[in-house]
């Protein structure tokens, strides 16, 4: 028998889905197909599931209004592997400061995020950081980004960035079959996150 | 740490998170409530939409800091605004407001008939109008970090967009069959750096994100904009000046996600009330076309 491909979906509703599913794609012999998914029946054919970047408020409002929100809710809470940058982490934590108002998550990740934390796009910024479990630094680009303000027990901080005058936060985080990063490494061509998210986070 | 701000990639990343979004026209914290509450990913704040400063006439320019910083206070996704062609000034003030993303944009009054902003000299990006592959590369060589097909802002006739949309297409696609050492003569046609030329040959596709502009005033619009190939969709009169402008804003940020599905753009489309009136392109004499602006 074959073994099955590993199914991962990216969240199109809005943002950067482009970029995780060519990430997803660059990985050699991942044994995982990306592609976009924004209809319940798609939502419920994948094995894992990545929330790209974009605005965190469109993304929510647009899954309320096709009704995708409860069952993707759902589907984290069952233990279906989730990955989310940027406002993906965002809609991934269960507690959101600056958020706007009546702002809703995904929930699932026991974090509380800040909104646009590092400040507007003129602050948005790129630099390299060390991740636990990565051999190397990474270049991580930071655009209007949250960071993490406090995490629970079960939450694993995988890597901070100290800023001057701003103290240190943690900007990757891991709960079981979740993954969050601040960043965007989809806008690089380094894919070790997106792998790291395959080979450990989706096999638990 | 030693971190780096306004990089090409910081500029660029930011507008691939706008991807898939709608951009509304505001020109009030009211309206940025509403732009936003309808799942818009940023506002543009100007003191006048394109229809009105058809309409009224005048010099036209960057709006008041204290308008635009109201709204800054009431949304918290990216608010954008204008600075006149060339008027590095306004943008340095721009800047300085902490706007998000600045519009060097042919909807006001050019400052400058020969030179556009240097754009690389800043750290908040920009965004400039082109209609057509030459004038996009000229921006983009100039820094702009993101590009919008220009249409005829103001007129709620989408047909200019759809021109600008197809031009920039069909002349990407045409540099992709080239041999290379064809490149060279349509660089020197298009007006357009070598090396431009030469990766949008190979990607085939511009290197920024590539929004549409100008005319577009339904959730039908909105769509078929993003099956010509836009990224994503600036929507200037066409919300505020309609006869409901909360459900029509929450239409077409529906239909741009769903810009394949005719059922959601058919749904979105009921019952919005009436459009904005509009004017054909057509009719508008030669010196008043704002999409000549800009070179």
């Amino acid at each position: 028998m074959r073994k099955a491909i590993f199914k991962v979906g990216v969240l199109a509703l809005q943002g950067d889905v482009r970029e995780h599913i060519a990430a997803i794609e660059q990985i050699e012999h991942g044994g995982a197909v990306a592609f976009a998914v924004r209809r319940p029946e798609e939502i419920l054919s994948v094995d894992a599931l990545i929330i790209p970047g974009g605005e965190s408020t469109t993304i929510a409002h647009l899954a309320h209004t096709f009704e995708v929100f409860d069952l993707i809710k759902e589907r984290i809470k069952s233990g279906m592997p989730a990955y989310g940058s940027c406002a993906g982490m965002i809609l991934l934590a269960d507690r959101v400061l600056d958020a706007a108002a009546d702002q809703t998550t995904f929930g699932g990740l026991d974090i509380t995020v800040r909104r646009n934390a590092f400040g507007r796009q003129v602050d948005s910024f790129e630099v390299d950081i060390e991740l636990l479990g990565l051999h190397e630094s990474m270049r991580a680009v930071f655009i209007r980004a949250p960071w993490v303000e406090e995490v629970g027990a079960k939450v694993e901080v995988l890597g901070s960035v100290s800023m001057t005058g701003a103290g240190t936060h943690a900007v990757a985080v891991r709960q079981g079959h979740l993954l969050a990063t601040s960043f965007h490494p989809e806008l690089t061509s380094d894919n070790r996150i997106h792998r790291y998210f395959l080979d450990v986070v989706c096999k638990g | 740490m030693s971190e780096v701000k306004g990089t090409a990639r910081v500029k660029r990343g930011m507008a691939e998170m706008l991807k898939g979004g709608v951009i509304m026209d505001v020109v009030n914290a009211e309206q940025a409530k509403i732009a936003e509450d309808a799942g818009a990913v940023a506002v543009m704040a100007l003191e006048r939409v394109p229809a009105d400063i058809r309409a009224q006439g005048g010099v036209s320019r960057m709006s008041d800091p204290d308008m635009i910083e109201k709204i800054k206070a009431t949304v918290s996704i990216p608010v954008m605004a204008k600075a006149r062609i060339g008027h590095f000034t306004e943008a340095r003030v721009l800047e300085y407001l902490g706007v998000d993303y600045i519009d060097e944009s042919e909807v006001l009054t050019p400052a400058d008939y020969e030179n556009h902003i240097d754009k690389w000299n800043f750290t908040v990006p920009f965004v400039c109008g082109a209609t057509n592959l030459g004038e996009a590369l000229r921006r983009i060589n100039e820094g702009a970090a993101m590009i919008r097909s220009k249409g005829e802002a103001g007129t709620g006739d989408v047909s200019n967009a759809v021109t600008h949309m197809r031009k920039i297409g069909a002349e990407i696609r045409r540099l992709t069959s080239m041999r290379e050492d064809e490149l060279y003569v349509a660089a020197k046609e298009m007006q357009a750096p070598f090396d431009l030329v030469k990766e949008v040959a190979q990607a085939g596709k511009l290197p920024v994100v590539l929004f549409t502009a100008g005319g577009i005033a339904t959730p039908a619009d909105a769509a078929m904009m993003m099956h010509l190939g836009a990224d994503g969709v600036f929507i200037g009169s066409g919300i505020f000046k309609s006869g409901d402008p909360a459900r029509r804003a929450a239409a077409c940020v529906k239909a741009t996600t769903f810009f394949d599905d005719a059922k959601v753009i058919a749904d979105a489309s009921r019952g919005l009330g009436d459009a904005m009136v509009g004017i054909n392109v057509a009719d508008i004499p030669v010196p008043h076309l704002l999409a000549t602006r800009g070179w």
